[in-house]
């Protein structure tokens, strides 16, 4: 409840009131108030994150302990007006809890509570002398209003670092080079190609082909999406480098469709050694390597027979 | 600087130290398409291991050293091309089309003796 | 620009010589390998059309900004003849005279961001952003 020293002390200056030091002075108040009550405020605000149902994936406990620091955090950053410390928390805390599967509306959504749960503080506080309300809310909301955004960019930010790190994950991923035999490689591509990916994949066979001696490579595109001219350009790029190395390539797995695609757009095929299937590829592949194979029965009457 | 030419049996090994000056390509090309004819020579290996960059020049005069090679009677394997210059030529439209190619040195030498046992 | 190098281009070896600063800018910037080999390819090729083309010119190398993008930034520079017509140099397959190279549309391709300014008997620039790939 508002003293009446309060009151008096904001009262005097009344005539300057948007000046800085009397926005200081009206903030240090306001700290002084949301330190005074922090164990109530905090328990408020986790009762109506509870409520609004958010941050379900984390425990009561977990959420009381993330609130009692954030807390803290806002309390300090509305003090000393600098957001440094704040962000390097709410990056951490996005960090953490990102990858429990908290969405950025939750995010958003808590901070935006704690916003209200301090301001309807303030309002019961300085209920009795609106003037005085509306000057401290003047002193709280762009402070308050630069935390929110603070918090919310930082969650965004590393949601969207986290989101680059998987991407990339999946990439290396769905570019595997596969030794199969001696001297022999298998790419087998799934799903669109889009520039950077078809960047990334020619790079990792042509260091494939050179840690593994590679002297042919088949290509498998039975899982490409789609083909357009570019992503067309793009594998004759692949063969082409690939034979700059020393190694062949036999593309398989080319559909009817996509054989009709690429002559429609004029893409030049002629250069390309096309195999119906992957298993045609490989028997090719293991030919022109030298490679023969026999089942194992036909094998041992032949060794009889020499 | 100069690129010193090596006679092993019915080959010639080129091996490419350090990046080269236009200068020094064109004095390779010459002495190569020379050395060819003198010692009645069956192939032409061309290492490129150091090279960190083929731009077009290289490429052109790579090329055309292939193809004066090929008119005087022998094969050129261009060997030792790193991946990421592979990478960077075929970017800049840039091929070796009708020029061999290999993985390194080794197998450039394969490659040749390959080629002269289909002959024979 | 801070940190740029100017580098004379009027002989061969002075390829060499821009060559390896793009190189080693490059590398404080943090390309990958072969996003170096492509910026020392960039080099050579525009170094390779002022030698051609105006016997003359400088180069200028340097890092570059652009937000929270870095990249390298690769000017080349003559007073040279000029193009008379940008639109048919850019063209793939397009050059003059002597017959070197495949010229401007395989750098454009090498590039990120690639500008041509020439007026017939003043001279040609050319300016080439290249951006580290960010998330690597």
């Amino acid at each position: 409840m508002p003293t009446k020293k309060d009151a008096l002390q904001f009262e005097g200056k009344t005539n300057v009131d948007t000046s800085d030091e009397s926005r200081s002075e009206l903030l240090r108040q306001l700290v002084a108030h949301l330190r005074e009550n922090r164990t109530q405020l905090r328990q408020e605000w986790a009762r109506r994150i509870t409520e609004a149902k958010l941050l379900t994936a984390m425990s009561q406990d977990e959420i009381f302990a993330e609130a009692t620091t954030i807390y803290d955090n806002y309390v300090d950053a509305l003090q000393s007006g600098t957001f440094e410390a704040l962000q390097t928390y709410a990056r951490d805390l996005s960090e953490r809890i990102i990858p429990r599967g908290v969405e950025t509306h939750e995010v958003i959504g808590i901070v935006l509570l704690l916003r209200d749960v301090l301001a309807r503080s303030l309002f019961a506080k300085y209920q009795h002398d609106f003037a005085l309300l509306n000057r401290i809310l003047d002193a709280y909301e762009p402070a308050a209003n630069r935390i929110a955004n603070t918090v919310a960019v930082s969650f965004v930010q590393e949601r969207e670092r986290t989101i680059r790190q998987q991407q990339e994950a999946i990439r290396e991923l769905s570019t595997p080079v596969l030794q199969v035999r001696d001297r022999l490689l298998i790419l087998p591509i799934i799903g669109v190609i889009d520039p950077q990916r078809a960047r990334q994949l020619t790079e990792q066979l042509l260091r494939g082909i050179r840690t593994n001696r590679a002297k042919l490579v088949v290509i498998d595109i039975t899982g490409v999406a789609a083909m357009d001219s570019n992503v067309a350009n793009n594998l004759v790029q692949t063969v082409e480098a690939s034979r700059l190395l020393g190694a062949s390539v036999i593309v398989t797995g080319l559909s009817p469709e996509i054989a009709q695609t690429l002559v429609t757009i004029g893409v030049d095929l002629s250069k390309m050694n096309t195999v119906g299937d992957l298993q045609g590829g490989i028997e090719e592949a293991e030919r022109f390597l030298g490679y023969k194979v026999v089942p194992v029965g036909e094998a041992a009457i032949e060794d009889q027979r020499r | 600087m100069e690129v010193p030419i090596l006679k092993q049996g019915d080959y010639l090994i080129a091996t490419i130290q350090a990046a080269l000056t236009d200068a020094d390509l064109l004095k390779l090309h010459y002495a190569l398409v020379e050395k060819v004819g003198k010692q009645r020579s069956k192939g032409v290996i061309i290492d490129v291991t150091a090279l960190d960059v083929l731009d077009s020049f290289a490429t052109r005069t790579l090329r055309s050293l292939a193809h004066m090679v090929r008119l005087r009677g022998a094969t050129t394997v261009i060997c030792g091309i790193q991946p990421e210059v592979a990478f960077t030529m075929v970017q800049l439209g840039l091929t070796l089309e009708g020029i061999s190619t290999a993985l390194d040195l080794e197998e450039g030498l394969a490659l040749l003796m390959l080629s002269k046992r289909r002959e024979v | 620009m801070a940190n740029e190098t100017f580098v004379t281009i009027a002989s061969v070896s002075d390829i060499i010589t821009a060559r390896e600063h793009g190189r080693n800018i490059g590398k404080a910037l943090g390309f990958s390998s072969t996003d170096l080999t492509i910026i020392a390819t960039i080099i050579s090729e525009v170094a390779r059309n002022i030698l051609l083309y105006a016997k003359t010119g400088e180069m200028i190398l340097g890092p570059t900004k652009n937000g929270t993008r870095e990249g390298i930034i690769i000017i080349a520079k003559d007073k040279g003849p000029g193009i008379p017509d940008i639109t048919l140099a850019m063209h793939d397959g397009y050059s003059t005279g002597k017959g070197l190279g495949l010229g401007l549309p395989g750098v454009r391709r090498l590039t990120d961001e690639f500008e041509i300014i020439s007026e017939v008997g003043k001279g040609t620039t050319v300016t080439v952003r290249k951006w580290v790939m960010q998330n690597e």
